[in-house]
């Protein structure tokens, strides 16, 4: 599959602060690709150079085959982004903003307008300034996914969504999906990525620590196994998944009942990182 | 069992203002920059101006010659309000009394306003309101520290006054002048808190009543029908102009100011009991659903965005415009006094009838406020990277150079147009109170004949952001400093090459003088090197 995000070596610093330390990144077409990191690591700035807004220091990156710096108003038209912290027009009322965004990409689908706003129930007549946060956010979703265009860059989209929207952005992720289109979604909140992607990439530091298929990266981590046994007494084990069936047959007939859990997203992220720096729902 | 229904109600009453000390010592922290600074500026124009007056005219005779027909002129009164010509103390502060009333009421109105609605909105009294702070205590500190402020500065003009050995009783007036119309403004910023339920839709409420009440008693003081000059004695302002210090010293019109202040804070106060924290009164005003058909590129979008003050500009400059061309009728007098005239030439050139000479001095002084007007629409580009609504339409298929040249040209044509509004207005007005004014066509010739050096400025402007977002701010120091140097450098005794440095002393003095070719394609060279400049640096940079 070709890749619709590639990044080698990148580098980027602000001054004194090292942004980007040799990041490595690849995303293929067609899938959702959870970008996953702290506050801080690095995130926001990457996606801002595969955007073509910052100039990298140095490194290798191309979006859709064309380099973001060079050719960024081309690159453009093929892609939708929803920024971490959305900063409306305060005068500019929620549908205007939408419709400028949607006609600044070369037009939007009405009738996908309508029911976007539907299903986000967003009010579309509120002024900027009279929004929420998380309105604010909806606007900027709605305004992206009506957008038909083959790559959505998100930059912690759900922020100040509450749980309802953030099942029906879960969904509307899947219908994106199912249209083939590439989804790049950097997120410090790791069970929407578990749900939302079919790959991540931690970031660290500035630099991608580990990075592949959600099933692929469980494997590596081993699962966790409980078996209660006849007697009221329990017995506990990590190992890797394809050990489970000769622990369990190792304890006979006694086992009455069995609890298998495998690794989660955040059993890798806090291998990687340790508890103190993972940042809590 | 009344004795107690009695004292539930009075502790419930109580705690409804538990914390209000706390409120006000946090609220003054916050403010102990602004409401001192603010105190002593305003105090600063009444004593300073009082000052200035007394020095130059050592007595009544004299400053009633000096002033001559100015004080009758009705454009005058509109501006300034009643003028007290019968002392010299009168004189001195009538510049002063109204210009002060209304900075005063615009302090009371953003003190009290800050510690209210913008405090709500930002959900910071949610906060509070979790702690152990009553219902009335947010309101009532706010109140307090906003009166504390309009009182300082009244008070203290008062003490600057009478230092100045002013007569007493009226310089006790002119305090409480202003105090009118401060409480009056906190008062109304109280209740329209209340009302709207955003801070802008709080400053729409009460900016737009002081316009409103401003305009009332314009009308009221310059009609000469009894019915024309009550509208006078209806508002804010309108008590403030008739205190009359140094003349009626009316002091009840402090209690007419109270009054207003007492009333609309009792209904603050029951609207506060009932609403919701965070909601208003009045629903909050919808928009379109849909955008436009023409909301579709970056022009469009800087033109939606700033229609308002646009607007606000052209209602200005208009205003000021009328003002300029109707004083042409008493130019004659007022330059017959030497010192005046040379005021006038070292900054409007020494060529043509002194109607012209007065002409291009205030377009020069309009030109500077103009400048500020390009600038700021060019320094939107910066607001709008440091705020993140650039990065947005940057991420759509929009040129760099399409968003830059939007705010840009933005920026040169509304100052071009309003020049040429003022030029305009002038000859219009000019021509009608006085056949030795300026021409309609002299006076737009002047006005554009400035426009070149106005560019240069706002060119640099766009070469600043160019470089860097964090740097367009300099651009308020070119403006300053090419103002001074320009336009007053000759009055302060500058050596020429200095003078030089400034764009605005490149530009023709007209009408009356000759306009130079050569000075002004230069300046237009310089203007388009320095927007190109920012264009090429801005496409180089991170623009994030
Ligand atoms: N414009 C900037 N100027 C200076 N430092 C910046 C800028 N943008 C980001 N940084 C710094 O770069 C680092 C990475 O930030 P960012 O990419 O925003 O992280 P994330 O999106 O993962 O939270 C942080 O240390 C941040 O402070
Ligand atoms: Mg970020």
């Amino acid at each position: 599959m070709a890749a619709a995000v590639e990044i080698r070596g990148l580098h980027k610093s602000f001054g004194e602060t090292r942004a980007l330390d040799g990041l490595d990144l690849t995303v293929a077409e067609g899938e959702v690709h959870g970008f996953l990191g702290p506050n801080g690591s690095g995130k926001s700035t990457t996606i801002r150079i595969l955007l073509g807004l910052l100039k990298a220091d140095s490194g290798g990156v191309s979006v859709l085959g064309r380099d973001p710096w060079r050719d960024a108003t081309d690159l453009h038209r093929s892609l939708a982004y929803v920024p971490g912290d959305v900063v409306l027009w305060p005068t500019l009322t929620g549908g205007e903003t939408i419709d400028l965004l949607g006609r600044l990409r070369g037009g939007l689908d009405p009738a996908r307008r309508a029911d976007l706003l539907n299903r986000f129930e967003l009010d579309p007549t509120v002024k900027g300034k009279a929004y929420s946060k998380g309105n604010r956010q909806k606007v900027a979703l709605v305004s992206a996914l009506a957008a038909d265009v083959p790559l959505l860059i998100l930059d912690e989209p759900t922020s100040g969504l509450d749980p309802l929207m953030e099942r029906v952005f879960q969904e509307e992720l899947v219908r994106v999906r199912q249209d083939g289109r590439t989804v790049l979604l950097s997120s410090h909140i790791l069970s929407e990525v578990e749900r939302a992607c079919s790959s991540v990439s931690i970031v660290r530091a500035g630099r991608v620590v580990e990075s592949g298929a959600l099933t692929d990266l469980r494997e590596v981590m081993d699962t966790r196994v409980v078996a209660t046994l006849t007697d009221g007494t329990q017995e506990h084990a990590s190992l890797p998944a394809a050990e489970v069936p000769a622990w369990v047959s190792a304890l006979g007939p006694s086992v009455a009942s069995l609890s298998v859990t495998p690794a989660t997203l955040e059993d890798l992220f806090l291998a990687r990182y340790g508890r103190s720096e993972v940042t809590p729902r | 069992m009344s004795t107690l229904a009695l004292s539930t109600a009075a502790r419930a009453r109580s705690s409804a203002y538990a914390g209000t000390g706390q409120l006000l010592a946090l609220a003054w922290r916050r403010d102990r920059v602004l409401i001192p600074a603010s105190i002593l500026g305003l105090t600063a124009l009444s004593v300073g101006s009082a000052k200035a007056t007394l020095e130059l005219y050592p007595d009544l005779d004299s400053a009633q010659q000096g002033l001559g027909s100015v004080l009758l002129n009705p454009a005058v009164q509109a501006l300034y309000g009643p003028v007290v010509a019968t002392s010299i103390d009168g004189l001195a502060v009538f510049k002063t009394v109204m210009l002060g009333a209304v900075f005063t009421a615009i302090l009371g109105f953003v003190v009290t306003r800050r510690h209210t609605r913008s405090e709500e909105e930002e959900g910071r009294l949610e906060l509070l309101g979790a702690g152990v702070v009553g219902r009335r205590a947010p309101l009532t500190a706010a109140l307090l520290l906003a009166l504390l402020a309009v009182l300082g500065a009244g008070a203290l003009s008062t003490l600057g006054l009478l230092g100045l050995g002013m007569e007493p009783v009226g310089s006790l007036a002119f305090g409480s002048a202003w105090l009118t119309a401060g409480v009056s403004a906190i008062g109304l910023t109280a209740l329209a808190a209340q009302l709207a339920a955003t801070a802008r839709g709080c400053g729409g409420l009460v900016l737009g009543a002081l316009g409103i009440d401003f305009l009332l008693r314009a009308v009221g003081d310059t009609a000469t029908s009894p019915a024309g000059q009550a509208l006078g004695w209806l508002t804010p302002l309108g008590w403030a102009g008739r205190t009359e210090p140094y003349g009626a010293n009316r002091f009840f019109t402090l209690g007419l100011g109270v009054a207003l202040a007492a009333g609309a804070t009792a209904i603050a106060y029951r609207l506060l009991a009932t609403r919701d924290l965070g909601s208003g009164i009045l629903p909050s005003r919808r928009g379109l659903a849909e955008a436009s058909r023409v909301l579709r590129s970056p022009a469009a979008l800087v033109g939606r965005l700033t229609r308002g003050s646009v607007l606000g500009w052209l209602v200005g400059v208009a205003v000021v415009a009328a003002v300029v061309g109707s004083l042409l009728a008493s130019v004659t007098e007022m330059a017959a006094d030497p010192a005046v005239r040379a005021m006038l030439e070292r900054v409007g050139g020494a060529a043509g009838s002194i109607e012209d000479i007065f002409v291009s001095t205030e377009l020069r002084f309009i030109a500077g406020a103009v400048t500020a007007a390009g600038v700021a629409l060019v320094l939107r580009l910066a607001g709008a990277e440091r705020g993140g609504a650039a990065e947005v339409v940057l991420a759509t298929p929009t040129r760099r150079s399409s968003w830059y040249a939007a705010h840009v040209g933005a920026g040169f044509t509304l100052t071009a147009v309003l020049l040429a509004v003022v030029g305009t207005l002038i000859g219009a007005v000019g021509h009608r109170v006085t056949p030795q004014a300026p021409t309609v066509a002299e006076g737009l010739g002047a006005a554009l004949a400035l426009v070149p050096g106005v560019w240069v400025v706002v060119g640099a402007a766009a070469a600043l952001f160019g470089l860097g977002a964090r740097y367009a701010a300099w651009s308020w120091g070119v403006l300053l400093v090419g103002f001074l140097l320009g336009e007053v450098g000759r009055t302060m005794g500058l050596p020429e090459w200095v003078i030089s440095l400034s764009p605005f002393a490149h530009t023709s003095h007209l009408p009356g003088g000759r306009f130079d070719l050569t000075p002004t394609l230069l300046l237009l060279s310089v203007a388009a090197a320095l927007v190109g400049f920012g264009l090429l640096a801005y496409q180089r940079r991170d623009a994030a």
